[in-house]
């Protein structure tokens, strides 16, 4: 078959945040930008479809944020989250950076409101998009087609050529044809593997069947892979990924964030056995909801039950799907296929041990039981308040953080040393070269708008 | 995924409403548009969804389709969500069931073809009419309209046709402003419905969020706030052109016809010219829209109000220019007559859109201050 060819400057594979800011910021620099989507248009944009909002330092309140973010604060939330897997020097050059691209990012036709409701917590230190991330990408694709970015979808990448670190062409296929693209130098931002079962299961084994992705079905981190193997340098843990506990109803894919669930500290949490295993109320839910989706891939097959009473019903946010409701907690039982006997005991014997209290999810409380193998520390209340209620959960994989290794230029580097001459990685690709575990609110979206920028920039310098 | 969802089924009557519940459901675990408009936000207040509940937001919903490009669950996704549309399914059920009296419900089944009939017979009833009541010369003699029909009648019959529109509209409002609770929350309140009439007066919510409404380009554009403005605008003013006519008439005798720079004169042409340009401009921009976004179904009601209001507009602008020539008989025909179909038909067309989402709008405006939501009538399962 003749293979097809086209030349332009800048080759960015991806279309999320970090690619548009990366093509966006290229084009701006005078060179020629193309980028390569896998997914068809209306799936553009990977885990960005999902996002809400950013996290920038900024010295001052605006109309959005609710007061001063400082870049030490910033850094301190990072080493916090991430418990210090984290470049520092890398980590400490985003924050600064981070500052402009409030104004930046909005120059580029995004706008922003105040957080939104239920994120009350998040109005000081992270910028909303108004309408969401899907919002969000429409005004960057807008801006870079007005600019004369091309945008290529359904064009998922094969192959990469690459000579000790310099990059030639690559390889695509465009309506079952093969595209080849040649350019002056590369922008990788095409995400990670999460929705790559099988990959997931090198770290995960076979329970990794079990689990729903959040993100489209897109995000299966060929490219990575494709670096990795020319011998671009990695880093991040190969088998980790942020999982959540989400519901066991959700789609395989792409449910995004309405099938999340904030109501573990309301009540107890079950598997398939009827037993708990692990204290519900150790910390709030925004700093504990990220452990849940492993706790869940642990148990027999990797499901659990969020279990709570008609007093906590209206308590937390609604969510897609209604809880399971059963009059007795012996009903709930046979509606969920857990043994009835055991349930009971579960729930009997955790009633026993709360202990009197005031309940306030707002604070710690000194709702907790006693004397249990597994204890609930805070926000312990009797299950007794019929109709009993259930949500079954399931992990839910957001993102992956094995990447590619850059320096503050967003340049790859390469095994056993030296940097590649004109690749570029950001976003999601690079992401654990700063977010090496855990996560905060939005941070996913300064990594890919700040490396984006830089990145563009870089590979316009080669044209 | 949700055919079976108890919360959907038991007390919600008709498809659209059932899909606007479970879209609610949806929109209301994500939240991501609550900026771009009053909708979301009066969704939040609430955790379940009555039938008023429902009339309520779908009536507040300008329909300019923002929230149709913002969101990751839009089709070809498996969640297919689409507010506007579906909304828009439900606001024009909404028309029909809460329209006075019930026998005349009918009228919004087929809705073009029957305003189109009243227009026809009645800008005929008034040709039969001033060619049986004089010598049918007198049609093409040109000069002054109360030859043909002393001011008197005139102003009795057009007065009598106004009285019916308010009344007819008042009773299907007043079923509205119960279903959807209103009351429970003051909404009739004066500063609540001074909110309502600034939102509305400037179509607060017809913007996109900000950037325009969305058409089928996926560029947002802000003209179909722009010929809203001139299509309200200019049916005020010609309303208010009529209105000053009278009160020169009988308070203080002067009759007609003005001179160009007289109030009755300015308001009827600035009016006119609006009520020309407005219409066309907005069916100009419903052919752009996305078809996503639209009801198929409420096409001919659209189309039948926006040509009423243009044949208003020019027939009264023609009627003006035409006064001393032989057509005049027959443009005065012309004019009285869709004037005259305009109001009969208000009750039952697209021009209760107009009050029911100010009703909304106050609503809205009421539940922000109360901070809670009104409690719409529930109804039996």
């Amino acid at each position: 078959m003749v293979e097809e060819s086209i030349q332009t400057d800048v080759l960015v594979i991806g279309g999320g945040n970090a690619a548009l800011c990366a093509a966006i910021a290229a084009r701006r620099k005078g060179a020629d930008v193309l980028v390569v989507e896998k997914a068809p248009k209306f799936y553009r944009g990977g885990n960005t479809r999902h996002t809400r909002n950013m996290r920038c330092a900024h010295d001052t309140a605006t109309d959005t944020l609710t007061g001063p973010y400082t870049e030490e604060e910033f850094f301190d939330d990072l080493l916090r989250v991430t418990e210090g897997n984290t470049d520092e020097d890398l980590a400490r050059h985003m924050i600064a950076k981070s500052k402009e691209m409030l104004v930046w990012i909005a120059d580029q036709g995004v706008r922003f409101q105040p957080s939104l409701g239920g994120t009350l917590s998040l109005g000081r230190t992270n910028s909303f998009f108004l309408g969401g991330g899907r919002a969000m990408l429409n005004a960057l694709y807008k801006t870079a087609e007005a600019l004369g970015v091309f945008v290529l979808y359904d064009t998922p990448v094969t192959d990469i050529e690459l000579v000790n670190g310099h990059f030639s062409s690559a390889l695509a296929e465009k309506d079952g044809k093969p595209l080849r693209i040649e350019a002056k130098a590369l922008v990788a931002a095409a995400g990670g593997f999460e929705a790559n079962i099988d990959w997931l299961k090198e770290g995960w084994g076979d329970c990794a069947e079990n689990f729903l992705i959040r993100g489209t079905p897109y995000n299966r981190g060929d490219v990575l892979r494709l670096l990795l193997d020319k011998g671009v340098e990695a880093i991040g843990d190969p088998t980790q990924c942020h999982a959540v506990a989400i519901d066991a109803r959700a789609p395989k894919f792409d449910g995004g964030i309405i099938t999340r669930l904030d109501c573990v500290v309301f009540g107890i949490v079950v598997n398939r056995n009827a037993e708990r295993f692990y204290d519900e109320g150790e910390d709030f839910w925004p700093k504990r909801y990220a452990i849940w989706g492993r706790l869940v891939a642990a148990q027999p097959d990797q499901i659990a039950y969020i279990v709570f009473d008609s007093k906590s019903l209206k308590s937390f946010m609604p969510s897609l799907f209604p809880p399971i409701e059963g009059k007795s907690i012996a009903e709930l039982a046979q509606k969920l296929e857990l043994p009835v006997e055991a349930f009971e005991q579960t729930v009997g014997t955790f009633n026993d041990a709360v202990q009197p209290g005031t309940f306030d999810h707002t604070v710690f409380d000194d709702c907790h039981t006693k004397g249990l193998a597994i204890e609930k520390t805070h926000w312990a209340r009797k299950l007794e308040d019929p109709p009993y209620y259930a949500y079954p959960v399931r992990p839910g994989i957001t993102f992956t953080y094995l990447g590619t290794r850059v320096d503050k230029d967003a340049r790859m580097q390469l095994e056993g040393g030296g940097q590649a001459d004109n690749m570029y990685a950001a976003g999601e690709i690079m992401a654990g070269n700063v977010l090496g575990k855990g996560y905060a609110a939005g941070i996913g979206m300064t990594i890919g708008s700040v490396f984006g920028k830089i990145a563009g920039e870089g590979a316009a310098s080669h044209v | 995924m949700f055919d079976k969802d108890p919360r959907f089924s038991e007390t919600l009557s008709t498809d659209p409403l059932r899909e606007a519940a479970r879209l609610m459901t949806v929109c209301n675990s994500c939240r991501y548009c609550e900026g771009l408009c009053a909708v979301f936000p009066a969704m939040e207040l609430r955790r379940s969804f009555e039938e008023g509940d429902l009339n309520y937001l779908a009536n507040l919903c300008h329909s300019c389709g923002a929230c149709y490009q913002d969101c990751q669950f839009s089709p070809p996704h498996e969640f297919d969500v689409n507010v506007p549309q579906t909304l828009a399914k439900v606001r024009a059920d909404s028309y029909r069931s809460y329209a006075w009296p019930k026998a005349f419900q009918p009228l919004f089944d087929r809705n073009g073809l029957a305003i189109s009939s009243i227009a026809a017979l009645s800008v005929a009833a008034f040709i039969a009419g001033f060619a049986l009541w004089h010598d049918p010369q007198v049609l093409f003699s040109g000069g002054s309209f109360y030859k043909l029909m002393p001011h008197n009648v005139m102003a009795l019959l057009f007065g009598a046709v106004f009285l019916y529109m308010l009344a007819a509209v008042s009773m299907g409002f007043r079923t509205y402003w119960k279903e959807i609770g209103a009351k429970s929350v003051s909404a009739g309140r004066i500063p609540s419905v001074w909110q309502a009439i600034k939102d509305a007066g400037q179509l607060r919510y017809l913007d996109g969020g900000g950037v325009g409404c969305y058409n089928e380009d996926e560029k947002p554009t802000d003209n179909r706030r722009l010929y809203h403005h001139l299509t309200f605008y200019g049916f005020l003013l010609c309303f208010a052109a009529t209105s000053t006519g009278t009160i020169y008439h009988y308070a203080f005798g002067w009759e007609a016809p003005y001179g160009l720079f007289s109030l009755p004169k300015l308001f009827g042409v600035l009016g006119g010219v609006g009520l020309v340009i407005g219409p066309v401009g907005l069916a100009h921009a419903k052919r752009k829209r996305h078809p996503d976004l639209l009801d198929p179904s409420a096409k001919g009601m659209e189309a039948a109000f926006l040509v009423m209001l243009f044949a208003t507009g020019l027939s009264g602008l023609l009627l003006m220019a035409l006064r001393e020539t032989p057509l005049m008989g027959v443009m005065l025909s012309l004019h009285l007559g869709v004037v005259f179909a305009l109001f009969l038909t208000m009750p039952y067309g697209k021009f209760v859109h107009g009050i029911y989402r100010f009703g909304a709008l106050v609503l809205y405006a009421a539940e922000r201050k109360a901070d809670r939501p009104a409690d719409a009538i529930r109804k039996a399962a």
